[in-house]
């Protein structure tokens, strides 16, 4: 059944990306437990808009959990404390009446603060133009079924192109590590027989590129899959590290 | 059939009209459309037209700059596809990375004329299919292209590395989608949006790498800048910093997605909107079919009016989901008061309506069919829910398939039901409603994708071309990939193959001081209103009116009234809106308030639009026009046209202006899904 609760909210504000930012509280109340968390943000936002303050700037747009748009570090988790889901996925009732909720932008150097929650990741464009991709131009392609991919290799590749690029990974990782981002993107076309002439060039540039922008190394704690909204397994770090070696070797 | 004569006399519009539209000057000359399909019979027609337009050498190429507007299936693909062309692109997008645009919540499919399967799919079914489906008011020329490029486009993502689902022999998996009766629907789980716009993002990265391409995020386009009648440059906001910023080009081209959050609540993510379109439209570019909105059937109904966003539940649920309410009203009203739950109702006490009205397609029945039909049974009193809900039921996939069976096909879409409801729909019949998801209507082109102004090119669902009154499922995407990698890279060059000599644009000129100067009184005047509502308070209003009056059922008395309540939304903007914050910073709310401003002049077009049409087509339901059994009443003799609608001034008419439709390889029938 749906009610309604109260929550207190403290919320991490900051004008700038080299402003001074701090908590800031919040209470509000009548929140139905059948919204959404970003509903109940926008409600926040209106009780300030209609105080004359300035509303609390975060990032969403799809709210259906799969444009990656939306972050949040919510009571020490990204994408709130459950798992599986991202911040627009979660509802309200996951929390009680008079509860205090933390939320915080993403922590991480690769990402620098715009304001309040709203974070810049546009480092993950970055790496994937480094060589996320497979080249060749429109109109070269031959018929689709002319290259069969059995169903499991092809399952696999599609788990790991299910990566939203939201970047939870590196707000989880105390190394601020893009690891399970990269080697989502590098495990995908390793899988796949579409991917294999540019393979190992991708492994080294991708990876590369994630060095120069200052993502931190693996700390093998698994904290990225564990919190990782889309379930994205670890064992693709392991095959970027040997898909990297490979490459590396050869060289 | 109900008498089309008797009702003319009673309800015509048409003098009506005259208080909302000029819907004479349409007669003149220089209001004439020319929609530029080339000679020939159909199957020829694209071929020929290759065969003879310009292009450009290779060389000339590095001359041209390109602006492409927004980063989904068409502007991802445009860009990319020009980019490896050779062509200097700018591409423009409001989100923070190419890859969040919406088409990466796309979840059923994309459709194709493989035939694969070898059930007697071909270009011509599909082709046909879509026109049908499209209720006989879409463009048979671009609709047969569409088909044709169809494989193309399949061929083309999986080179991309797009892991399509597989059967086990390794070749490519189809399901079926609502208006076929073949499998034709490519998919990759429920995220095939995700995975094509991820394949044309890769294509893209390609090019910025290269530096064919460059990337513009979180910038957001206020306005065209037209030179000697010529489209040459756009103003845009930087969203982060506030600034005003000018870039120019020879040509530009819009691929900036649907107005379908004219409605406030719809699928439709947050920052979908129809500006774009509107700064065109006031430029000169046609704004056509714009009553043509599609409302789907299956999606997680409304919980209450703190609700953003409504959620989609994919098409393909309906290729195994049986759709019903319970015949009694005494179980529908206890139901509602949670008296008694839908595992309660035996099968026999259950309406399967659908397949009870529509028994050759049945659940699989086109999109506005089933929506329209979900209303019919809920305002007659047998719905479930808050009453504005019926069941899509797994329980006999289940029986059928097994629960794991079902689990792998729609995992993942049951999942995010029960995220957002609460309720287990392997146990529980998901509850569904209709809701807003696509607008047919949109930017007039001609068959190379241009609009009415010269270099102003508008791709996917910002344009009208393809769907008629109707979209089938998994042709969105398949339109927007089409248009991007197969249409607009050749129809642009017939453009500019003259533009060679023009040399690169400055913003320096009087025609872009004049658009900023224009775009910066717009937003002082909306900054200096400082009333006491925010833009969310008033679109929600707007959403409401649009909702009831011009939602699923249309009347003549509805969109009148519609016009009235629109300008009062519009008077409240005007008057009581408040921005917070200022204009040269990030401001989320000014960015918000914008993009009403325009849903503001789309709504009342749309109003106008369906005001105009005095029959039902596809999704366009004028409840004045009926069959007995309560089908859409075409009037193919009146209405065979598209409504193309000319801006002459924020309060003056618009100027009606009639594409005439020709079908010559179709014959033009009534759509029957009975038998």
């Amino acid at each position: 059944m749906e009610t309604t609760i109260s929550v207190n909210l403290k919320i991490w504000r900051q004008r700038g990306p080299k402003e001074k930012g701090q908590f800031v509280n919040y209470h509000l109340d009548n929140v139905s437990t059948g919204s959404s968390f970003l509903e109940m943000l926008d409600m926040l936002n209106q009780q300030l808009v209609e105080q004359g303050e300035e509303p609390v700037v975060f990032d969403s747009d799809c709210r259906e959990g799969i444009c990656g748009m939306c972050s949040l570090y919510i009571n020490g988790h990204p994408h709130g404390p459950v798992q599986g889901i991202t911040t627009c996925q979660l509802h309200m009732r996951k929390f009680h009446d008079g509860e205090t909720i933390t939320i915080e932008p993403w922590r991480s150097a690769g990402f620098p603060v715009i304001r309040d929650l709203m974070v810049d990741r546009n480092a993950f464009d970055k790496i994937q133009q480094a060589g996320g991709y497979v080249s060749f131009n429109c109109g070269g392609a031959p018929d689709a079924n002319s290259t069969p991919i059995s169903k499991e290799v092809a399952d696999v590749a599609m788990d790991s192109a299910t990566c939203i690029g939201c970047g939870a990974c590196v707000a989880a990782c105390k190394n601020g590590s893009a690891m399970l981002f990269v080697s989502a993107k590098v495990s995908q076309f390793a899988l796949l027989p579409q991917g294999q002439v540019e393979r190992k060039r991708r492994a080294r540039a991708m990876v590369a590129k994630m060095d120069e922008l200052g993502f931190g190394n693996c700390t093998n704690t698994g904290a990225c899959a564990a919190e990782c909204p889309k379930s994205i397994p670890l064992s693709n770090i392991a095959r970027l590290n040997r898909e990297f070696i490979n490459a590396k070797c050869s060289e | 059939m109900i008498d089309f004569a008797k009702i003319k006399d009673m309800i015509d519009s048409s003098p009506i009209m005259k208080d909302f539209a000029d819907i004479e000057s349409s007669k003149l000359p220089e209001y004439q459309v020319d929609s530029k399909i080339p000679e020939g019979p159909i199957a020829e027609k694209w071929t020929n037209y290759k065969a003879h337009q310009k292009l450009v050498n290779p060389a000339n190429k590095r001359l041209l700059d390109i602006i492409v507007v927004g980063t989904g299936l068409a502007g991802a693909s445009a860009a990319s596809t020009l980019g490896e062309l050779g062509f200097n692109v700018l591409n423009f997008c409001i989100q923070d990375s190419p890859r969040r645009a919406h088409s990466i919540a796309a979840q059923g499919g994309i459709n194709a004329a493989k035939n694969y399967q070898n059930d007697g799919d071909s270009i011509y079914r599909l082709f046909y299919d879509t026109v049908k489906g499209g209720d006989f008011r879409s463009r048979e020329a671009n609709v047969y292209r569409l088909a044709e490029v169809s494989n193309n486009i399949i061929d083309q993502c999986v080179a991309q590395g797009v892991p399509f689902a597989r059967e086990y022999g390794g070749l490519l998996a189809n399901r079926s989608f609502g208006g076929a009766q073949v499998s034709r629907t490519f998919y990759a789980k429920g995220q095939t949006g995700q995975q094509l716009l991820l394949g044309a993002y890769s294509s893209l990265n390609r090019q910025i790498q290269k530096g064919t391409v460059k990337s513009f995020v979180r910038r957001e386009m206020l306005d065209v800048v037209i030179i000697d009648g010529r489209a040459r440059g756009i103003i845009v906001r930087n969203l982060i910093t506030g600034e005003i910023e000018r870039y120019a080009a020879h040509a530009v081209v819009l691929a900036t997605g649907g107005y379908g959050r004219a409605f406030f609540l719809s699928t439709n993510a947050m920052g979908c909107n129809g500006s774009a379109a509107v700064q065109a439209f006031k430029k000169g570019a046609y704004l056509a079919n714009l009553a043509f909105t599609q409302i789907h059937p299956t999606c997680i109904p409304v919980h209450g009016e703190d609700q953003s966003k409504l959620t989609l539940m994919s098409e393909s649920l309906r290729n195994d989901g049986r759709i019903w309410v319970p015949k009694k009203k005494e179980d529908a009203e206890a139901i509602r008061a949670g008296k008694k739950r839908p595992t309660d109702i035996p099968d026999e006490d259950r309406d399967f309506y659908l397949e009870r009205r529509y028994p050759a397609f049945g659940n699989l029945c086109p999109r506005d069919i089933a929506s329209r039909a979900a209303k019919e049974r809920c305002d007659a009193g047998y719905g479930v829910g808050t009453g504005n809900a019926v069941y899509l039921d797994f329980k006999y996939a289940i029986q059928r398939l097994g629960e794991d069976e079902v689990r792998d096909r729609y995992g993942n879409l049951f999942d995010m039901y029960q995220m957002i409801s609460d309720d287990n729909p392997y146990e529980t019949p998901m509850m569904i409603f209709p809701a807003s998801h696509y607008t047919m209507g949109g930017i007039w082109v001609d068959y190379e994708l241009q609009t009415s102004i010269k270099g102003l090119f508008a791709i996917g669902e910002c344009n009208f071309s393809d769907h008629g009154a109707n979209r089938l499922g998994a042709s969105a995407l398949m339109q927007g990939l089409a248009d991007g990698y197969f249409v607009l890279p050749y129809t642009m060059q017939n453009y500019l193959s003259d533009q060679i000599k023009v040399p690169h644009f400055s913003t320096d000129a009087p025609e872009f001081d004049e658009a900023e100067k224009n775009v910066r009184e717009r937003i002082a005047k909306l900054m200096a209103i400082k009333g006491t509502k925010s833009p969310d308070e008033i679109h929600k209003r707007l959403g409401h009116v649009m909702w009831d009056l011009v939602g699923m059922g249309r009347t003549l008395q509805s969109l009148v009234k519609a016009t009235e309540e629109i300008e009062k939304v519009r008077q409240e903007f005007y008057s009581d809106l408040r921005i917070v914050g200022s204009a040269d910073d990030l401001n989320t709310e000014l960015e918000k308030a914008l993009r009403l401003e325009d849903f503001l002049v789309i709504a009342k077009m749309m109003a106008i639009d369906a005001l105009n049409r005095n029959e039902s087509c596809g999704a366009h339901f004028r409840e004045e026009y009926q069959t007995a059994d309560g089908e859409a009443a075409r009037r193919d003799d009146e209405y065979m046209y598209v409504s193309c609608w000319k801006y002459t001034g924020d309060n003056e008419k618009p100027i009606l202006i009639k594409e005439p439709l020709k079908y010559e390889a179709i014959k033009v029938q009534t759509r029957n899904y009975k038998s």
